[in-house]
């Protein structure tokens, strides 16, 4: 046969393949010849070939062809040709779950796992155990417990691997032939006993305490082979992190000598499960680190790379603990392998101390141009990073910046720098001016329209407030003379805001509108008609309403309403209050770098969590009337963690209601729970109104139920209760197998932690971009002030998080970061009360000896004052 | 990004991949579901191959997965794993596939030599990896229990076949020429 083909290669040259055009159909029709006796195992063994072949390549076969050309190769078990047999085992495992009735070779295979032919059994065990079921594994169970300790390695470790590979499926059939595992366990030879060892622990890594005596059996034993050594490791430090083990445990001492092992494979991963440990101490990791600092030399590239790997995950934590790594790290930059050379970089970053920022700089920018786009994002990303610990050496990174993005290169890469420049801005003011200035050079000739915009947002931010604003005005009116559509709107929208804010500017700003309103463009010429309106009349709290802080309802809410208001016309306008607020504005928060391999999340345009939530309750009939949901708050945790039910609360704000949704998991296998409801005895005068149970709770599967709660009308100061919780419900045992249930039942309850309902579940976090323009707005006609001293905080920085948590609102300016070494701040929060009245807080800190508190809060309404000032007290 | 502890288990490997000079698929074989269809099984090829084509580099993160790897002549060898994997482990499994081989097809690792031993290689494999667990890393193990009789002699009558080709070629260049 292979001559034949040789023949043909010879003809269209030697770069064809033999199988390139091969046909199914014909192949199939070939497959005949199986039938025919005596059987010639050259032709056979080819036509096999080229079946799998075809498998492999990812072909289809339907299922009658695939049984049809099955059921021939079963002739072929007659041929004692060995390569042909084996092939037959093959063409068993693929065709396993594409052709009917496999299991008609059962007796064919037993009979040659028990045979005497040695080359046969261990992959007949193997193509056997492919093809049994639960029942039919009962059958040849006497076989694989023999087969297991064999002392053939090749017929053990197949026993061992098949067996492994059933213990999904058959847990308890499997389960047991542990003696014989353990048996083969010390076996000599060095793979059966890594698969002895991995099938004891998955057989018993539910059960604690065995899993124990089996790593002190084998640590003690001390094992050949180095896959049993990490497999040995893998297993120490996981129940070292299950059981919170201290680093004193014999366990920790297992992993530490490994690191002395002969092994170069065992020696990584020892290291890495000691970089893995959650905190360990510096003393513990420097063994572990100079071993990898040792591979970094290493003439094996697998090798670098995993010390690298391992080195920039340490660096995350332990800075301080690989600086002593850094010389052989530089050296990796040059590595011929890019994914060592950026892991080397981005390492040394990380590690790099203040005094070492310069040199480092100067080295990146020696190479930066040689490499690739996807690499440079890499690169600006651990520059970002640098740039946020050591936030005085902000001059020779932005210089630096400047350079790359003067450079060419694709979006994403123009895209880290110029966030890597705004989260520089952000964080320090001093680089303010500078950044503005490399970002305006850099829309004066950008070809990305979302950079543009984006820049352009930042300027009408940022640039009203700096010293010089009048010198921005340029390369912004310059956006709406040469760009497209979407750049020249977003470029009228900053005009106005420096219009809003610059008294002296507003006439210059007024006549360039004019022109704008002049544009091609509709969206443009709408934009610069109506700021042109909102700035002649020269009102303080329209702009701060219009130009300053645009709407904070949610998109999707405020698309629903709108549809609902036209589908029932009524005389009364459209009332922006009963729209949902958007939850936390996320694309305003501060950017994350985002670590190197994660995909963009899709922005916006899915729903948020709360829309979902919205969606969910609506359906709920006894929960139609309750107007649109305020607020949800994030699930809070009322039972431990790993009690016989699992129950979280999430608890729904509408305006005068309240909706608590109990999310319940059963964890017990032999119960059926049903009519689950949680009572709830409120502390003030809430009334519950309603239960609505969750029908049924089975194993594993969660559900909910939900209870609705009145707020009391009486007293609105009243915002904080505390509810005693107590799960009721109706229980019936049932088999742990089946999940059949017992016909009868019995009542049951359970008694759940305590639920606090605070003023941070009526306050809907709002972010206000210019929080003086909104405190002007709101006015002061119900302001009021109090100081207090919070004696038990010790610093501003934990002030601050408190007083966050503790409101539930969203900080503005950047406020919620407290510069060093100040003893005084103030803090800017803004939200929407329950019933959409804004609240504004400003609160000034002192840091004398704790904390003193002066706060100011102003609202549209005043009992809303006077309940944020009542509960701070 | 990364989970802290590591679940023991044996399975080690994802996939193995062999591939010609044209980034095309000579032999395939994934071991979980990270990538269940066709299609998405040669995109993934497709973009390994245009990664790594070019370098002589040895290993690589790509689409969040560990890819060691290793080209001879006009065949790249690829060995798959989870980024989590101890990067020698998949190394020591690509070591035993390329060195089987190469005692398989007496240092012949090539695409043409390859083609003619799809069988040795399919058994080679098999004995290696078994959905997903190493079953073995000596390559002397490996070609010992393949014991590819029929296909060796085989071999040896195929060279045999060339040689005389060779020759008669040679004759009747040179009877031309007279």
């Amino acid at each position: 046969m292979i001559k034949k083909f040789d023949k043909k290669d010879e003809e269209s040259g030697s770069g064809s393949n033999p199988f390139q055009h091969l046909e199914k159909s014909a192949v199939l029709q070939e497959a005949r010849i199986f039938n025919e006796t005596p059987i010639n195992p050259r032709r056979c063994l080819h036509i096999l070939t080229k079946i799998i072949y075809l498998l492999n390549q990812g072909e289809h076969f339907g299922t009658t062809e695939a049984t049809e050309a099955f059921f021939a190769m079963t002739r072929l078990f007659q041929s004692n040709d060995q390569t042909l047999r084996r092939m037959c085992y093959l063409t068993i495992k693929e065709m396993a779950n594409i052709s009917e009735d496999v299991i008609i070779v059962t007796s064919s295979l037993t009979k040659d796992m028990t045979g005497k032919e040695d080359v046969y059994r261990g992959p007949a065990i193997r193509a056997l155990c492919r093809i049994t079921d639960t029942t039919m594994l009962q059958a040849i169970e006497r076989y694989m417990k023999q087969a297991i300790v064999d002392k053939v390695p090749s017929v053990s470790s197949s026993a061992l691997v098949s067996s492994l590979h059933m213990v999904k499926m058959s847990y308890d059939v499997v389960k047991r032939w542990v003696n014989e595992a353990q048996e083969a366990a010390s076996s000599d030879n060095i793979m059966v006993q890594y698969h002895a060892l991995g099938l004891l622990y998955h057989l018993r890594k539910n059960d604690r305490l065995a899993v124990t005596k089996m790593l002190n059996k084998f640590t003690k034993s001390g094992l050949k082979s180095p896959f049993a050594y990490c497999m040995l490791i893998r297993i120490a430090s996981k129940l070292l992190d299950e059981t919170e083990g201290g680093h004193d445990s014999p366990l920790f001492d297992f992993i530490e000598s490994c690191l002395r092992n002969k092994n170069e494979m065992v020696v990584y991963e020892a290291a890495s499960a000691i970089v893995h440990m959650p905190n360990c101490t510096a003393r513990e990791l420097a063994p572990a680190v100079s071993v990898l600092q040792l591979f970094c030399s290493s003439p094996k590239a697998a090798l670098r790379y995993a010390a690298v790997r391992t080195l920039n995950k340490v660096a995350m934590k332990h800075p301080s603990a690989v600086t002593a790594c850094n010389l052989d790290l530089e050296n990796l930059i040059t590595d011929s392998n890019r994914s060592i050379a950026t892991l080397a970089i981005t390492t040394l970053l990380k590690t790099g101390s203040e005094s070492s920022v310069d040199r480092l700089m100067k080295q990146i920018s020696s190479f930066v141009s040689e490499i690739s786009d996807e690499f440079k994002v890499v690169v600006v990303q651990a520059i970002s990073a640098l740039c946020q610990k050591y936030p005085r050496k902000h001059s020779v990174m932005m210089n630096f910046l400047s350079n790359m993005l003067r450079d060419d290169g694709g979006f994403e890469y123009k895209r880290a720098i110029v966030d890597c420049i705004i989260s520089i801005i952000e964080d320090n003011p001093e680089s303010k001016e500078t950044g503005l200035a490399h970002l305006c050079e850099f829309i004066e000739d950008c070809e990305h329209t979302v950079l543009a915009t984006k820049i352009l947002h930042l300027l009408g931010k940022e640039g009203p407030r700096t010293p010089q604003p009048s010198k921005y005005i340029r390369f912004i009116f310059n956006r709406v003379v040469l760009e497209s559509e979407a750049v020249r709107a977003a470029a009228v929208s900053a005009l106005a805001k420096f219009g809003a804010q610059n008294d002296d500017l507003l006439p210059s700003v007024l006549v360039l509108m004019q022109r704008c309103m002049m544009d091609s463009d509709d969206e443009v010429r709408d934009r610069a008609t109506f700021y042109m309106n909102v700035l002649q009349q020269k009102q303080k709290a329209l702009n701060a309403a219009y130009i300053f802080n645009g709407l904070s309802v949610s998109i999707p809410g405020l698309e629903k309403s709108l549809h609902q208001y036209t589908l029932e016309p009524s005389e009364k306008p459209f009332d922006m209050k009963s729209v949902p607020l958007a939850t936390t504005p996320i694309t305003e928060q501060k950017t994350e770098i985002a670590p190197v391999a994660t995909s963009k999340l899709p922005e916006k345009l899915a729903p948020s969590r709360q829309d979902i939530y919205q969606e969910q309750l609506a359906s709920i009939p006894e929960f139609q009337g309750l107007g649109p949901l305020f607020k949800s708050s994030e699930p809070v945790q009322l039972t431990e963690a790993e009690t016989e039910y699992v129950v979280r609360c999430i608890k729904h704000t509408f305006a005068r209601h309240m909706v608590f949704q109990f999310d319940c998991t059963n964890t017990l296998n032999d119960q059926l729970l049903q009519k689950v409801i949680v009572q709830m005895e409120p502390s003030e005068s809430y009334e519950v109104i309603h239960y609505i149970p969750a029908p049924s709770l089975p194993y594993s599967q969660p559900s909910s139920c939900y209870t609705l709660v009145r707020l009391p009308d009486d007293d609105p100061t009243a915002v904080s209760c505390t509810f005693s919780c107590t799960m009721k419900y109706l229980v019936r045992d049932c088999d742990p197998n089946t999940g059949e249930p017992d016909d009868d039942g019995y009542d049951d309850e359970y008694v759940l932690e305590d639920l606090e309902v605070t003023v941070a579940d009526h306050i809907q976090k709002v972010l206000k971009p210019n929080f003086g323009a909104a405190w002007e707005e709101v006015g002061d006609e119900f302001e009021k002030e109090e100081t207090f001293a919070l004696a038990s905080v010790r610093t501003l920085d934990e002030a601050v998080g408190n007083i966050i948590s503790f409101l539930g609102m969203q900080p503005c300016e950047r406020s919620d970061k407290v510069p060093e070494n100040k003893n005084s701040h103030v803090l800017f929060l803004a939200g929407v009360f329950r019933g959409g009245h804004d609240v504004l807080v400003r609160a000034r800190l002192a840091l004398a000896d704790g904390v003193t508190m002066q706060v100011t809060v102003r609202s549209s309404e005043e009992t809303v004052v006077d309940v944020i000032l009542a509960s701070v007290g | 990004m990364d989970s802290p502890i590591l679940e023991p288990s044996l399975y080690t490997v994802k996939a193995v991949l062999i591939l010609d000079n044209d980034g095309d698929r000579l032999y395939a074989k994934y071991y979980d579901d990270t990538y269940p269809t066709v299609k998405e099984q040669k995109a993934f090829e497709k973009n390994i191959f245009n990664k790594t084509h070019r370098t002589d580099s040895e290993i690589a993160l790509l689409e969040g997965l560990t890819v060691v790897y290793k080209s001879n002549i006009d065949l790249f060898f690829y060995v798959i794993g989870s980024s989590h994997e101890n990067e020698l482990m998949l190394m020591a499994v690509l070591n035993c596939l390329f060195d089987s081989l190469s005692q398989m097809l007496r240092k012949n690792v090539e695409r043409r030599a390859l083609l003619e031993n799809m069988e040795g290689l399919f058994l080679a494999v098999d004995e290696i990896v078994d959905g997903g667990v190493i079953l073995e890393s000596d390559p002397q193990q490996v070609v010992h229990r393949v014991a590819l009789r029929v296909s060796s002699t085989s071999f040896l009558l195929s060279s045999i076949h060339q040689c005389v080709l060779q020759s008669a070629k040679e004759q009747i260049k040179w009877s031309l020429l007279r």
